[in-house]
């Protein structure tokens, strides 16, 4: 069981403030990180695989520092986002060489334990230049469990991976996370990490923004205010209608293309409000879309809230 | 020295295109001896201009330039080298196995093809391959050691290593003469003329001081490069 701790942690390039003053604790169990792309993400890991030096603060492996100490990758195993691994070795080759770097006493073992766990067996001696995508990260992943180590870092796993590989990678990283291993993961896509991680830390603009089990993740952004464009047979009877319950904050009739703004405070009842006043005033809806979906705007909720 | 390290290494330099100049450049040396011997016989300033002129100054720090970058530099460059070093490997066993995996190269590349040629050019004097043959395995260790070194400071490595080898060691040491205490080339030439006896070389530096700059240099090229690769940052999507 092991602790990847981060105290005050910032790191800057020149004036470019890259993390900013993050604390966290990674403990067993799968851990998300979570923010838009750009956010800091890859430094807080690089930070945590011991690649990056923080310009200020600690980062610590069960209270031993990261940076400079190679002796502790016997205890971490990283699967970086960049593609390129050594193209010119089968997958095979490739993770017996991990294996052997690590210094097990039966690499070959291991490494055909490992591909067969991101079951990457009928393609482990073709090259890896021919590898896709998906397999690439699935021969990477193979690399860093080799050693079987206590600590799982991954920088954008799910990249490039179909829907099943995808969804026996999350199978692989939550076991990995039930088995006691500390598993950190980073993505930009809420749905992913929501699906696999217990806890979530979300990052943005290099600040730590929130941070907490799926559940209070969830709730931080359905109950932030929500903004749809509604298009009906009736629109200025269903704005009256919408701002006569306090589910909505503010109502507005769009002057150019017909429709109505509106902005719910209580993502719950707005949903189930709508249709049951549509249908008692007998109003046609047309179109209900949010306005502000997008993770930037989700984001932006929960570093100013 | 780390045998999987020195594996990869091998793998890298002769899984990728630029492998072919190691094939390439001795030929070339070769086919101009070849060339030399029909033309002007066993003429001794010619003999010289081509294993010194061509072999010393070109063919060995070449071949080194293209092995001792080759063994590292593609790795940092695409990223790759987050695999070896999230090991518990040393960063100084990394680098004294690629640094081996270089001269080895070198070995095979330039010291026996230049003995070779010398024996070709004059065999009834073997002392002149086995003098060029030493003072390119000096050179080539040195050289191997140097670029390796290069390669971690620097993304440019293989255009600083060339206009280290050309600019300032061909043109720069053909004009300045203090440029020759700094020249491994020069070094390396010390070692050939004190081994083959041919005076055609024109070594200005001394055995001794030629010997100890060579272990100076390939010792901290070693290990800087390798406090180099303990504070390598791995760059990410910001």
């Amino acid at each position: 069981m092991s602790t990847l701790e981060l105290q005050a942690v910032s790191r800057w390039y020149g004036h470019v403030v890259a993390v900013n003053d993050v604390s966290m604790s990674i403990r067993p169990g799968v851990t998300g990180l979570l923010g838009p792309n750009g956010a800091g993400k890859s430094t807080l890991i690089a930070m945590m695989s011991g690649f990056l030096a923080p310009s200020s603060g600690t980062v610590t492996l069960d209270g031993g520092q990261i940076w400079r100490h190679e002796q502790v990758y016997r205890a971490i195993g990283l699967v970086p986002e960049r593609e390129a691994v050594f193209e010119h070795l089968t997958g095979l080759q490739f993770v017996l060489a991990n294996a052997e770097l690590h210094g097990l006493s039966d690499a070959g073992a291991a490494a055909a334990r490992a591909i067969a766990t991101v079951e990457m067996a009928e393609a482990e001696n073709r090259q890896i230049s021919t590898y896709s995508k998906g397999m690439r990260q699935r021969i990477k992943m193979a690399s860093a469990l080799v050693h079987d180590p206590a600590v799982l870092l991954l920088d954008e796993p799910f990249n490039g991976m179909d829907p099943r590989q995808r969804m026996h990678m999350m199978g692989l990283l939550a076991q990995m996370g039930d088995d006691g291993r500390t598993v950190l993961f980073s993505s930009h896509i809420l749905e992913e990490v929501e699906q696999v991680a217990r806890q979530i830390e979300v990052v943005v603009s290099g600040r730590h923004a929130a941070s907490g089990d799926f559940g209070e993740i969830r709730r931080l952004m359905t109950d932030r205010p929500n903004r749809y464009v509604i298009r009906s047979s009736d629109d200025r009877r269903l704005a009256a209608a919408l701002i006569g319950d306090p589910s909505s904050r503010a109502v507005a009739l769009r002057s150019t293309d017909g429709g109505i703004d509106v902005e719910a405070v209580d993502f719950g009842r707005f949903s189930w409000l709508l249709p049951r006043l549509s249908r008692e005033h007998g109003i046609t809806l047309l179109e209900v879309s949010a306005t502000d979906e997008s993770l930037e705007s989700v984001f932006s909720y929960l570093i100013s809230s | 020295m780390n045998r999987t390290v020195a594996y990869l290494a091998f793998r890298s330099i002769f899984g990728r295109r630029r492998g072919v100049l190691l094939f390439v450049l001795p030929g070339i040396l070769f086919a101009l001896a070849v060339l030399v011997r029909l033309i002007a016989g066993e003429d001794s300033s010619a003999i010289t201009s081509v294993l010194y002129g061509v072999g010393m100054v070109l063919t060995v720090p070449l071949v080194a330039l293209v092995a001792g970058t080759g063994v590292l530099a593609p790795e940092i460059d695409d990223g790759s080298i987050v695999y070896l070093l999230a090991k518990p490997v040393s960063r100084q066993v990394i680098v004294v196995s690629k640094v081996v995996v270089a001269i080895a190269c070198v070995l095979v590349f330039a010291v026996v093809p230049m003995a070779a040629t010398g024996l070709f050019l004059n065999p009834s004097l073997p002392e002149l391959g086995l003098g060029y043959g030493l003072g390119a395995l000096v050179g080539g260790v040195t050289y191997s050691a140097l670029f390796v070194m290069l390669a971690t400071i620097s993304r440019h490595a293989v255009v600083f290593g060339l206009i280290y080898v050309l600019i300032w060691e061909g043109l720069l040491g053909s004009l300045l003469s203090g440029v020759r205490w700094l020249s491994v080339t020069q070094w390396a030439a010390a070692v050939a003329e004190d081994v083959s006896d041919d005076p055609g070389i024109g070594a200005e530096l001394g055995l001794t001081y030629a010997l100890i700059a060579v272990g100076v240099v390939t010792l901290v090229s070693v290990w800087f490069a390798g406090t180099r690769l303990r504070s390598f940052t791995l760059s990410g999507e910001e």
